[in-house]
Formats: C-alpha cells, structure tokens, sequence
C-alpha cells in the first residue's frame, strides 16, 4: 500500500477515513452500528492473538479466557452496589471499570506466563484450551460474581459525562440522538485504531523480529541471540491485554454477560478469523474479525428466502460454521496468507498496471 | 458407590480415552499433527455403528463403524495433511480445528437430541466383582484396550512399520534417504488411527451410558489431556495418560458431594486440571522425551 498510495494521497485518504468514521452514525442504522461495535470488539482480540499465534507461532485457545476476565472485572467494578447482596458491584466509574478489566486480564496473563514461557507451539494450545474449561466451570460457581448460567447485565459505559446509553436529553447531532450505539461505535474504532497501531509497532521494531525469529524454532531463535521463554511470556501477557480490552467491548456489545458466551466455540472462532486473515497480519485481524462475525448475519438475510435454509433443518448457525470451518481448510491449503495476502497481490497488481502504463519497458510476461 | 465399582470405572473411562490418546500419538509420531478432530473420529465410528446396526447387526455394524472412521482419516491424511507438508506444525493443527469444526458440526446435527442405541450383545448386564456390580461394557473395555497397547508397544519395538515410524519419527531426511517409505507409513498410521478411535466410541456408548447423544465429543475430546499428560510422542504415555485422567475423572464423580466447595460438574474439567498440574512440572508430558538441543 505504501508504494500505491503515497506521498500527500496518503494523507487525503487517511483524512478521508477519519471524516467517515465520524460521521458514520449519522447515517447507519442501529442494526449496522451494533454489527460494527462488535466486530471492533472482537477484532481487537483477534489483533491480540494473531501476535500470539500468527507472528510467535504459538498456539493459543485461551482469548475466550482473558476476555472473560476483562468482561467481568469490568462489570464487577461498575455495576451499582447491590443492596440484596445477590451480586457483587462496587459501583465505581466504568471507565476504572474498563483499565481494570485490561490489568486484571494483564495480570492472569502474568500468572500463566511462566506455564506459556515454557511451553511451545501445539502444548501452549492444549494448556490454554484447559483454561478455557477450567475457567467457564468456575466461573459457572461464583454466582455472586457472575450471575452464574443466568449472566448479568453490563453496566454502561460513561466518560466525559456522557453516558453510552439512554438519556432523558441525548445530545443530538445532525437530528441524530446520540445513544449508546452511536457513542459506542466511536469507543470501538478508537480501540481498534490504538490496538492495530500498538500492534504495528510491536511488529516493526525489534521484538516483532525476536518473535518471528521464535516462530522459526526455540534453537535458530536463540542462535540469533532471543531470549526466547523472555519474549514468549511477554507475548503472551500482550495478548492477554488485547482479549481483556476485547472482553470489555464485548461485554458493552452485547448488554450483558454470562460465563458460557465465552466457551470453546469463541476460541475456534478467533483461530478462523486470524487465519482467514492471514497468519500474523494486523491488518487480516481485523478483515478476519469482521468476516466471521458478518457471516452469521449474511448467510441469514441471503438465505431466508431460500425454504431449504429458513427455520429447516439447515440453520444459518450451522452453515456459518461450515463456512468459516471450510474457510480455515482452503486459506491454509490454497492462500496460507489469507485474506491480507489477497490484499497484497491485489496492490501490487494495481501498481504494476500503473507502472506499465507509465514505462513500455516493462516486459510483457510481468503485466498481468 | 464403593471404592471397587469406582476404580473399575475409573480403570474402563481411562482405557477409552488411552484408546483415543494412542491414536493421537501414532498420528503425532507419523506426520507431526496434533490432529484435534481425533474425538469427533471417535464419535464418527460409534455414529456409523449406530445407523448400520439394524442392517448388519452388531458385529458388522462394529467393522462399519471402524473402516468409515479409519477411511475419514486416511481421507484427512491423504487430501489435506499431505499437501500441507511443509507448513509450519501450528498451522497444520489449526487446519485440523477446521476440519473439526466441520465434523463436529454435522455430526451434532445428525444427531440432533436423539439417543442412539448401538444395541451391543452384552448389553446392560452387568458382574459382581468383590461386591461391586459392574457393566460387562467395562469389563471387555478394559481387557480390549490392555491387549491393544500390548500389541502397539510390541508392534513399536519390532515391527518393520514399528522400527521405520520410530525412524521416521526421529528424522524424516534420514529415514527417507536410507529408503522408508514414510507414505505408506503414514497411511498405515492415520487408518490404524482411525479405527482405534471408532473403537474407543463405540465402548464409550455402552453401559453404563445410555447411547450416543451429540455430547459425547466433549467426553472423547478429554483424551488430549491425556495424551498431553503422557507426552505427545509415547505410546506407554497414552495408556498411563489416559489411565491417570479415567481414574481421576471416576473418583471425582463418586466423592462429587465431599468435593462440593470445588463446584459442581466437577468430573468434567478436572482432567484438565490434572494437564495443568503436569505441565507445569514437565512441560514435555510424564514419558515425552525432551528435546536436548547443544546450541
């Protein structure tokens, strides 16, 4: 991309994007804002994972895991103090709330870090998918923290004195009343701008190496002078950061939380979408995140007209597994960089036609 | 429930998920895959057991059951594992999640809520041991999978597909340029893979379970702890794997009231925190060899 747009159109691109994003819900109806907000919430712990498994090859099950530490460490803290004492609440400010949803998840991210330190590759998978079983039973037992099979409701988000939620006068723009989904879209694009920068930088500077170096193997890493259990613990603990922020959206994405959203089914998921991304691709993350969670809701509206799929014995949550499982299978076999590999080879297409359009000289077997 | 009935249990639960655990280990040995649609393999062979056997009656329904789950694998090695041969083993182990999403998926479907009966001759009766009364199903579970591994761990040591997987195992450059065929040995592995699993399903749908239902591949995905527990790349380390994770889940559910501060259910996880507890003290599983690399 940086050779096909460069220079000042970089700049009038990028402005361009920031001007959508801001007025983006103006005109997008709740249907589509709630759709996007959780796809930027997953999305953010997808970049997460695919630094974990795309770039250090380490196999990782356990997003589902942290992200249920954020989701609930951030509605312990903000839900209203609880006079009956069914469940716990602190009532603290949402936004103390949120940092301590992505430390607590950061910290048992630490806790496990010795075990991922030593572990490698396919171990790390086992290990993690054990947290995530371990996890959901117990969580499954404190009911006061988390309301048990039934869940709790996610208190909302606030900042700045605005409240991500109903109001009896929302400000209102452009005759739009600002509510939750309005506010909560622009929460989840900063999010995932900050998570795909964070992450760009990682990659770019010199652990993003040492983790590429340990995707290779243990020995040529440490050859080359890579503290490998070192990197591999931090990795891990940023990883873990990413899916507590993810818990967080999450939990606002959907309005309330309970232990088994976040079961075996969520960490198949998230394994699908940085692998139909692209191993290790920020960018694919992303792409990734908003296929698998679109895909559910597409299949339905294209398909609710065809009898074989409306309400028979075809659902769309099973062809939506289907699909993506299928997707993981060819993406690896055909196209192992996945959609951000597409990406790529469509950009140098197009530069290449630029190009030759401007210089006869290029050969005519390299135009395509 | 006496201490006899439960080590019997915990004995019969333990050489189903060592069944299940062998075949992953064969399949880590042969290709490198940690192939995690091993379980939903399992419940595929007790599937095609179940639909069958009212046509062909019980024993031929068994050798459906088998051949289906050992042709699924042979499949999955042939069209899948085998063209991604040179990617990394992570990659490979997420194509395998895929593949097991889909499997799985259909299988729930067929199944739906039903309980299918795979009607076994021996049936419910059961057999008073020191005053416990157990099942013939874990009886001929038990004594079924002791002679299996015997024959695997003999088949390991002194067979020519035994010697040149080990070889292959070891070194696959190696093994290929003094001539092993490492084609034939991974058909053999994955088919033999396969079938063992359908086997392990099909024990495990006997009594003292009612039939197949859709969860059983939660049951039969445990035995990846197991063979976790006993090192990826041991066969004895599957059946002391799986033998450790049976007997721990069995005492787990019997003392279920005194263990109650731990929470309910708690036979269904506990095999995973048994993994935990392993890992953190051998991260290469009790008998897996540690890889010893001179830098």
């Amino acid at each position: 991309m940086r050779n096909f747009i460069s220079g000042p159109a970089r700049w009038v691109v990028l402005a361009a994007a920031v001007v959508v994003a801001l007025i983006a819900p103006l005109y997008l109806t709740a249907f589509w804002l709630q759709l996007l907000f959780s796809i930027s919430a997953i999305a953010v712990g997808a970049i997460g994972l695919t630094l974990l498994t795309g770039t250090a090859g380490q196999l990782s099950l356990a997003n589902p895991f942290f992200m249920v530490m954020g989701a609930l460490t951030y509605v312990v803290m903000s839900s209203p103090v609880d006079e009956t004492g069914k469940l716990i609440g602190f009532g603290l400010p949402p936004i103390v709330g949120m940092i301590s949803g992505v430390a607590v998840a950061g910290i048992t991210g630490l806790i496990f870090s010795p075990i991922a330190s030593r572990l490698s590759g396919i171990y790390l998978g086992m290990a993690s998918l054990g947290l995530v079983f371990l996890s959901l039973h117990i969580l499954n037992n404190v009911t006061p923290v988390t309301g048990g099979y039934n869940g709790r409701r996610t208190p909302n988000f606030e900042i700045f004195g605005i409240v991500f939620g109903r109001s009896e006068n929302p400000i209102v723009i452009g005759g739009v009343p600002f509510g939750r989904l309005e506010w909560l879209w622009y929460l989840g694009i900063i999010c995932v701008v900050l998570g795909y920068i964070f992450a760009k930088n990682i990659l770019r500077s010199r652990p993003g190496r040492a983790l590429r170096l340990i995707a290779a193997g243990d020995l040529p890493a440490s050859v080359a002078g890579v503290h490998v259990a070192g990197y591999k613990a931090r990795i891990f603990f940023v990883s873990s950061l990413y899916a507590g922020l993810s818990g967080v959206l999450f939990a606002l994405s959907i309005g309330s939380i309970a232990p088994q959203t976040f079961d075996l089914a969520l960490a198949l998921q998230f394994l699908a979408m940085i692998v139909i991304g692209g191993l290790g691709s920020v960018g694919g993350a992303v792409a990734g995140a908003a296929f698998v969670m679109s895909l559910p809701i597409l299949l339905q509206s294209a398909l609710s007209n065809i009898p074989l799929f409306s309400g028979g014995a075809l659902t769309t949550a099973y062809l939506s597994k289907y699909v993506y499982g299928a997707a993981i299978i060819l993406v690896l076999l055909f196209k192992p960089s996945g959609l951000a590999g597409m990406w790529d080879s469509l950009i140098t297409r197009l530069a290449r036609r630029k190009n030759s359009s401007s210089n006869t000289a290029v050969p005519p077997h390299q135009r395509k | 429930m006496n201490l006899m009935s439960t080590v019997i249990a915990g004995l019969s639960l333990g050489a189903i998920y060592a069944l299940v655990a062998l075949g992953i280990v064969i399949l880590y040995k042969a290709s490198e895959v940690l192939n995690f649609a091993h379980g939903t393999i399992a419940v595929l062979g007790a599937y095609v057991t179940a639909r069958t056997v009212d046509i062909l009656g019980f024993f031929g329904a068994v050798v459906a059951g088998v051949l289906a789950a050992a042709l699924t694998a042979l499949l999955i090695e042939r069209l899948l594992v085998r063209k991604m041969a040179n990617a990394p083993v992570v990659s490979l182990a997420i194509m395998t999640i895929g593949l097991e999403v889909i499997l799985n998926t259909e299988l729930t479907r067929q199944i739906g809520v039903d309980i299918l009966e795979l009607h076994q001759p021996w049936g419910t009766e059961a057999i008073e041991i020191f005053g416990a009364l157990v099942p013939w199903n874990r009886i001929l579970t038990i004594v079924f999978t002791f002679v299996i591994v015997l024959i695997f761990l003999a088949a390991f040591r002194f067979s020519s597909w035994g010697v040149s997987m080990r070889a292959a195992a070891e070194d696959r450059e190696a093994a290929e340029i003094v001539g092993l065929k490492l084609n034939r040995i991974a058909i053999v592995s994955w088919a033999t893979a396969g079938g063992l699993a359908a086997m392990a399903g099909i024990f495990l749908t006997g009594a003292p379970s009612a039939g197949l239902t859709s969860s059983l591949a939660v049951i039969a995905l445990r035995a990846f702890p197991a063979a976790i527990i006993g090192g990826l790349d041991s066969v004895a380390g599957a059946l002391v794997g799986g033998l450790i994770i049976g007997m721990v889940e069995a005492f787990a559910i019997t003392f279920q009231p005194e263990l109650s501060f731990l929470g309910l259910g708690l036979g269904d996880v506990i095999a995973y925190l048994v993994m935990f507890l392993v890992l953190l003290v051998r991260p290469q599983g009790l008998f897996g060899r540690k890889e010893v690399v001179r830098a």
